[in-house]
């Protein structure tokens, strides 16, 4: 697990996408070819803002062991600003969530590997 | 010209009642809350700590500089809650905020002045030329044991301070310190609790260092407490920052705006920090602010700082006040829950 998340690092502490400079397309995850403009493609890496909307969500009432402590959480699909969709959690009051609600990154833990182990950080959502 | 270039804030959103704490160990939080000058704290999600707290109030400060982050050449995280004992928080933030690999880092522990010390190191790098930009950061999730009187306190948040040369919003004018070997507040390696000299401590530890470093910065500066707008001291409680300040003879106008722990608690490495943000988010252009940090163990840092033509432009939302003002009140069953308290099978 430790060398795997290690490399990961910088993708999971921020939104790097890539954008397709031919026709302005952004890909979360990144892509290095674009698929409408193929031979044409122009990629380059950019940072996202963060920033959306919930596309749909759903209450996990049974979680698994390491999310035992947070339930009942919410699991998001969130339409980030420049198109692309992410599926994270939104860490919110499960009432308070609905439908086209705006969002932004947060910086959060995202688990442990036990008391003596390596701590993970990753990009959650919380209301804007 | 060297000092604040922007500034960052961060403060978790649960909060809980002095009043909630009382009622589980048999006080009358009425009195308590009076006492201490404390009506409520913050208190951290279960994903929340020291480096998260530390990345969000980075990230804030750099986004309000509109600077590439690539400019940062220094990450220095003051707090007495690191998550790792070995492995620093700086390099978390680092990361996060993407300053790149080239940079200066460590982190720093000096009770809870270990956030001023690392403006203090950014400053004298600014000045040096050593570096273009540096971020000292102060952030805790503190803790205080079950029943004892600093589970009223002992809370959560941070503040960043981008400190440089360029397109500086308040001048750094002065610094100076106050140190002594003085045991009132430790906690040794592995316990999860601080232990402390109670209440008597105060004097010898707190108003000594506070006041000492404070008439030393007026004498080198030469000024007094009439040339302030504002002054904040380091804020354990809503007493000995009030209290502190009338000895020194500034008034309770003067410390108003960054008086924020009645709110949100003692944020430990956050607290003179978040005072002087708080602050900060009022000050007009030539205003000057005075901040003393004070940090057990013990020592006090003193700042004379005024503000440019550039705070006027600068972007100031969401104010600290409307941080605080958000919180979601937590009872005392899911605050030891929140704070782990509770050890699983
Ligand atoms: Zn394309």
């Amino acid at each position: 697990m430790l060398p795997r998340f290690w490399r990961k690092i910088k993708h999971r502490y921020n939104l790097i996408a890539t954008k397709c400079e031919n026709c302005g397309t952004y890909y979360y995850p990144p892509r290095n070819l674009c698929p409408k403009c193929r031979r044409k493609s122009r990629i380059v890496e950019v940072k996202l803002s963060g920033k959306g909307e919930v596309l749909s969500y759903s209450v996990v009432h049974e979680a698994p062991e390491n999310m035992k402590d947070q339930k009942p959480y919410v699991v998001a699909m969130i339409k980030l600003d420049e198109g692309p969709v992410i599926t994270s959690q939104l860490v919110c009051d499960c009432k308070e969530v609905r439908r086209g609600m705006r969002v932004k990154a947060a910086f959060r833990r995202c688990g442990e590997e036990g008391d003596a182990g390596i701590i993970y950080y990753c990009t959650k959502f919380v209301p804007e | 010209m060297v000092g604040i270039v922007s500034y960052g804030t961060y403060i978790p959103v649960y909060r809980i009642k002095a009043e909630e704490i009382a009622r589980i160990w048999g006080e009358d939080g009425e009195v308590i809350s009076r006492g201490l000058g404390i009506k409520q704290k913050s208190v951290p999600a279960l994903d929340e700590d020291t480096a998260t707290i530390a990345v969000e109030a980075a990230r804030e400060a750099v986004s309000r500089a509109k600077i590439d982050p690539s400019e940062v050449d220094a990450v220095y995280v003051g707090s007495e809650s690191h998550p790792y004992a070995v492995k620093p928080t700086a390099t978390v933030v680092g990361e996060a905020v993407g300053v790149g690999n080239y940079y200066f880092a460590a982190d720093l522990e000096f009770a809870c002045k270990a956030g001023t010390a690392g403006m203090q190191i950014c400053i004298a790098m600014a000045r040096a030329d050593m570096i273009r930009y540096g971020l000292a950061i102060g952030a805790d999730t503190s803790q205080g044991a079950p029943g004892d009187p600093l589970e009223y306190s002992a809370s959560a948040g941070g503040a960043a301070f981008l400190i440089g040369r360029k397109n500086v919003i308040a001048e750094v004018e002065a610094t100076t310190s106050f140190t002594s070997d003085t045991p009132d507040f430790w906690r040794r390696e592995g316990q999860p609790y601080p232990k402390h000299g109670g209440r008597f401590t105060g004097q010898p530890a707190y108003f000594r260092h506070i006041t000492s470093a404070a008439k030393k910065i007026l004498e080198e500066t030469g000024l007094k407490p009439s040339d302030f707008a504002y002054a904040v001291f380091h804020q354990p409680n809503g007493k000995f920052p009030t209290r502190v300040a009338k000895m020194l003879g500034f008034s309770k106008e003067q410390i108003s705006p960054g008086l924020v722990v009645p709110y949100i608690g003692n944020t430990y490495s956050g607290s003179s920090l978040l005072g002087l943000a708080a602050t900060l988010d009022v000050v007009k252009p030539d205003e000057r602010i005075l901040l003393v940090s004070f940090g057990s163990g013990a020592g006090s840092d003193a700042f004379v700082i005024r503000a440019t033509d550039s705070i006027e432009s600068f972007e100031r939302e969401p104010k600290v006040l409307e941080k605080i003002e958000r919180g979601i009140y937590v009872d005392y069953g899911m605050y030891v829950k929140l704070r782990r308290k509770i050890k699983m099978a």
